[in-house]
């Protein structure tokens, strides 16, 4: 971080209007970004509470705290709530909606009224959810699995259905706004290969979000239909089939994943350049593997189904497929580290966030590796080396990914810093409270403990009390920042561009004023154009002041750096 | 030879309860076979992401920022490296898929020559019928050294048979069958669980499958096939119709009963009790007296309308519809005596024949063996 001697500007986008109408019925791109973050703050500590409940029942191999029915809808809830509401909104809508306007220099989204509707759906989507919190929750698990969803259950598995089939429209809309936006708004010059790879990865997302998404709606609603007019769709007493429910279901669910994991790539992408001020290495490869994540992605959902009776042929094709589509995510992780060599690297809390999230991501898409293997599915399917797995990707990538970029970017939202000690401190108590969660559970699932167990035989019990620790841990990883953030928004030091970071959306003022750019930026460089010092062998004794003959405080400031 | 199985059973009690087990038992031919490939993908994949790890934290350090405006170095790179983490991740993640494959391929067909046994999944029990007609719930036992297939097929949701032990998981399909086999190679007791989520008591459809010498097996089998106390309490209870309201069902007319024995009940007067065997005999008679809070007092009382041989049986069936870990009820605070170690009957100090207590009285020897004896009511201490 350094030190900055600015003022806030006078207008700008949070003070330009007034009044609860002025943020319920904004049309702003910036402001709709901060009314998800509210939102899915909020779900995203619902949620977390849930994780708590299911650690504390943990505990012990006995069930002491809730009884069975309670315990599977905490889980249950938990799920819906951090993939549906948190996960899959988090980055794109937030960080998104309120950065790619400002990154690709245009005024606002393609279509500003649709982006505040999909606001408004994914409330109600939130809202039916809530109410089925309120009115005694859902216990299917996050995966509906039939006939247990449609017939068995007898919970409120209609409204949650619903719920999810609303917030996938809210998904959609936001995906379809994104493409349109991307390809139509990009200021004069900014070709697709000067696009800030955040860029290219909510491209691939929103891809996704729009292809995918209509097979969930589509399931959701079949399994309200069976359920509630008992037609047999996937209940084989009704003459259904459980396993097609499976096959939809994953095949939006697997590309789901990507929908959280690549935003955070991307993020990623950012701050590994923003904090070594260097442009990513391999920048072409970085950008298209995100369209071969994107695309790869449709087509390996069978590697959930392996021993659900399925061929051995057709499961052959999934798991090579499996294989194929984890290539690209390598291509990034070893751009990433390959951008560190020789860069100017510094330890401010986003890329403390980055470099956990690089680490704890090589690991989780390693073990998907295992995963994806037919031999070794056979005993790891539905034990807790999945649940460490994917709370791999989600918690140690997406969240970590999405921690980073709030950090990153918060001077840019609200003009502010967050207190850079509170940051790196939150940050190491998340890397290490998350590693204690998440280890002992691929021992525990090697072991053979099945996952959605609150009963548990006794020699799990010391694995699992790490995990717990490691949770109650990781919690207070997570309250920190709400804390400081808040604080922030009123204590917080003034700041524009504290990392000296390139991009256009660091050209404009901070906080942006309502129409984000005073004059419409014309681009003419590449992204990430940092300058650079020449080769030169390392001196000792921390003198290293580089090859520019520049007054100290200017030479790293990038934007008045110019390299032609 | 029933005495020792019962003192190792002992002793596995005692070496679980002090130990953190970091790798599972290898006890069937898959077993090796699956963990050589774990331990091959475990040091690649180890050895990168330890190898990244360290790269960055090298980088990370030799390249920090030392003065605030200090730039990158001018780095050239080739970027035949980029084909390079291209192509050899490629490589070796081809070999994960062709020995996955092969594994997968290899094992996918049971022997010619494999036992068959059929299994139903329901919530919440598995049900094995052997070849022979002997029948069990949640226990299986298998011979050593001879491949066994199960042909399973599920009579509600979908559950998931899972031998951890064995390496082996196979999903149990409503109106569908699939099949999964196995060849244990060594004697024991190994968990079995459910592992796709089935609903209430998820968590509890779990067994044991007891791998025995084929002697013992054989021995096993003719004990079992005269058809036991708690079989032919089975087929009275299904006589009697009692399953038409004690159906497992979420709104079942009367208490769900796997697992009931033994476990604290609150009935509707708010008393808390144990489900011993003269509470369950006295629930059969004369069910009015204790009502199970929750329950209406709709079951008919069966009061001299059975001889005592047959409440013998209908009790002994519905112990052993018990589980193997001790049940907590959450409403109730424990007024039991210290809880049970897991897996272990209370009974166990009788001299009884049964060698484990999630193994049904079926396999008693002769059905006039002792096991008859803790059935009796008024032989243990009533509790209250
Ligand atoms: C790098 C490539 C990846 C591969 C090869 C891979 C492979 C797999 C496989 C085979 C499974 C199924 C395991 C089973 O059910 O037995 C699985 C589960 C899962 N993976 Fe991955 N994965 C990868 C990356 C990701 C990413 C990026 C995410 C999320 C952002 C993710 C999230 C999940 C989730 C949520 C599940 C569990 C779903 C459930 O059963 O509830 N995976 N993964
Ligand atoms: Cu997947
Ligand atoms: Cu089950």
């Amino acid at each position: 971080m350094i030190e900055e001697n600015v003022s806030l500007p006078r207008i700008h986008y949070l003070n330009s209007h007034y009044g609860w109408k002025s943020w319920l019925l904004t049309t702003d791109h910036k402001r709709i970004g901060l009314l998800y973050m509210v939102s899915i703050t909020l779900m995203f500590f619902l949620g977390g509470f849930f994780a708590l409940l299911i650690r504390l029942e943990l505990l012990t191999p006995q069930a002491d705290m809730f009884n069975a029915d309670t315990y599977n809808k905490f889980f249950t809830l938990h799920g819906v709530i951090l993939i549906f509401f948190f996960l899959v909104p988090s980055i794109p809508a937030t960080l998104g909606n309120f950065l790619i306007p400002l990154m690709i220099g245009a005024k606002d989204v393609a279509f500003p009224k649709l982006n505040l509707l999909s606001w408004y759906i994914f409330v109600i989507g939130s809202l039916f959810t809530l109410w089925v919190v309120a009115v005694g929750g859902i216990d299917t698990g996050w995966t509906f699995y039939t006939p247990y969803s449609t017939t068995f259950a007898n919970t409120h598995v209609i409204a949650a259905t619903l719920g999810v089939f609303f917030t996938g429209f809210s998904s959609i809309l936001t995906g379809l706004n994104f493409i349109v936006t991307i390809h139509k708004m990009r200021a004069p010059g900014l070709t697709w290969f000067r696009l800030p790879l955040f860029i290219w990865s909510l491209y691939a997302t929103s891809i996704i979000q729009v292809l995918a998404t209509p097979v969930l709606g589509i399931t959701m609603v079949l399994v309200a239909v069976e359920r509630f007019a008992k037609v047999g769709i996937f209940d084989p007493a009704l003459g259904g089939d459980p396993i097609l429910f499976q096959h939809m279901f994953w095949f939006y669910s697997h590309p789901a994943v990507y929908i959280m994991i690549l935003p955070s790539l991307g993020v990623v992408s950012e701050l590994i350049s923003a904090f070594t001020w260097k442009r990513v290495f391999g920048y072409k490869f970085v950008a298209v593997s995100s369209l071969m994540i994107a695309i790869f992605s449709f087509i390996v959902w069978g590697h959930h189904m392996y021993v659900s009776s399925m061929s051995i042929y057709a499961g052959m094709l999934f798991s090579i497929l499996s294989y194929l589509v984890a290539v690209p995510s390598a291509v990034k992780v070893f751009n990433w580290t390959a951008t560190l060599y020789k860069g100017s690297v510094s330890y401010d809390t986003p890329m403390l966030y980055a470099l956990g999230f690089i680490g704890l991501f090589t690991i989780g898409g390693l073990t998907g590796l295992f995963l994806a293997s037919m031999g070794l599915d056979r005993h790891l399917h539905d034990t807790y080396f999945v649940i460490a797995h994917f709370h791999l990707i989600m918690v140690g990538g997406a969240v970590m990914g999405y921690f980073g970029g709030l950090h990153y970017w918060w001077p840019k939202m609200f003009g502010r810093m967050y207190p850079e000690w509170w940051g790196r401190l939150s940050a190491l108590i998340v890397f290490v409270g998350f590693n204690l969660s998440f280890f002992p559970q691929f021992i525990i699932g090697y072991l053979g403990m099945p996952r959605r167990y609150h009963v548990y035989a006794p020699e799990f019990q010391v694995l699992n009390v790490m995990s717990t620790a490691g949770s109650s841990i990781l919690g207070v990883g997570y309250l920190l920042p709400l804390v400081y953030f808040i604080w922030s928004l009123r204590y917080g030091k003034v700041a524009a561009n504290p990392w000296k970071a390139k991009g256009l959306e660091w050209e404009t003022a901070s906080p942006p004023p309502p129409e984000n750019f005073l004059e419409q930026p014309i681009v003419t460089e590449e992204a990430y154009n940092y300058p650079t010092r020449p080769a030169q062998p390392v001196k000792h004794g921390g003198k290293l002041t580089g090859g520019f003959a520049q007054p100290a405080g200017t030479a790293g400031k990038g934007r008045e750096a110019e390299v032609v | 030879m029933m005495a020792l199985t019962v003192s190792t059973a002992h002793f596995d009690r005692l070496v679980t309860a002090f130990r953190v087990p970091l790798f599972p038992e290898q006890a069937s031919t898959h077993a090796p076979n699956v963990d050589a490939l774990y331990f091959f993908m475990l040091a690649v994949c180890g050895g990168v992401s330890i190898s990244i790890v360290l790269l960055i934290l090298f980088f990370a350090v030799k390249y920090r920022r030392r003065t605030p405006d200090q730039l990158a170095e001018e780095a050239h790179v080739p970027i035949a490296l980029e084909w390079a983490w291209i192509i050899i991740p490629s490589l070796f993640f081809m070999s994960f898929f062709g020995w996955g494959a092969w594994l997968y391929f290899q094992d996918a067909k049971a022997p010619q020559d494999a036992l068959e046994i059929a299994c139903t999944g329901r919530q919440w029990m598995w049900k094995f019928q052997h070849p022979d007609g002997q029948r069990e719930i949640n226990t299986l036992h298998v011979p050593v050294g001879k491949p066994v297939k199960l042909v399973m097929v599920s009579e509600d949701v979908i559950h998931s048979m899972f031998v951890p032990a064995f390496r082996i998981h196979m999903d149990v399909i409503p109106k569908r069958y699939t099949e999964v086999w196995f060849q244990a190679t060594k004697p024991g007791t190994y968990h079995m669980f459910c592992s796709q989520y089935c609903g209430t008591e998820h968590a509890n459809m779990i067994g044991s499958v007891i791998a025995l010498e084929p002697h013992e097996y054989q021995t096993w089998l003719n004990g079992a096939a005269t058809g036991s106390l708690a079989l032919r309490g089975e087929a009275l209870f299904n006589k009697l119709a009692c399953n038409g309201c004690h159906t497992g069902d979420a709104e079942a007319r009367g208490p769900y009963l796997p697992g009931l024995y033994g476990r604290n009940v609150q009935l509707t007067t708010g008393e808390v009790i144990v489900a011993d065997e003269n509470y369950i005999r006295e629930s059969i008679i004369k069910p009015g007296v204790k009502i199970a809070a929750g329950y209406d007092n709709i079951m008919p009382g069966y009061d001299g309308q059975l001889t005592e041989e047959q409440i013998i049986e209908l009790v002994a069936y519905i112990k052993h519809l018990g589980k193997k870990y001790d049940q907590f009820e959450p409403v109730a605070p424990p007024t039991a005596p210290a809880p049970r170690p897991a897996g272990q009957d209370p009974d166990q100090t009788l001299p009884i024949g049964n060698v484990r207590p999630s193994v049904p009285a079926e396999q008693v020897p002769t059905p006039t063996s002792p096991a008859a004896t803790p059935a009796v009511p008024g032989s243990r201490p009533t509790s209250n």
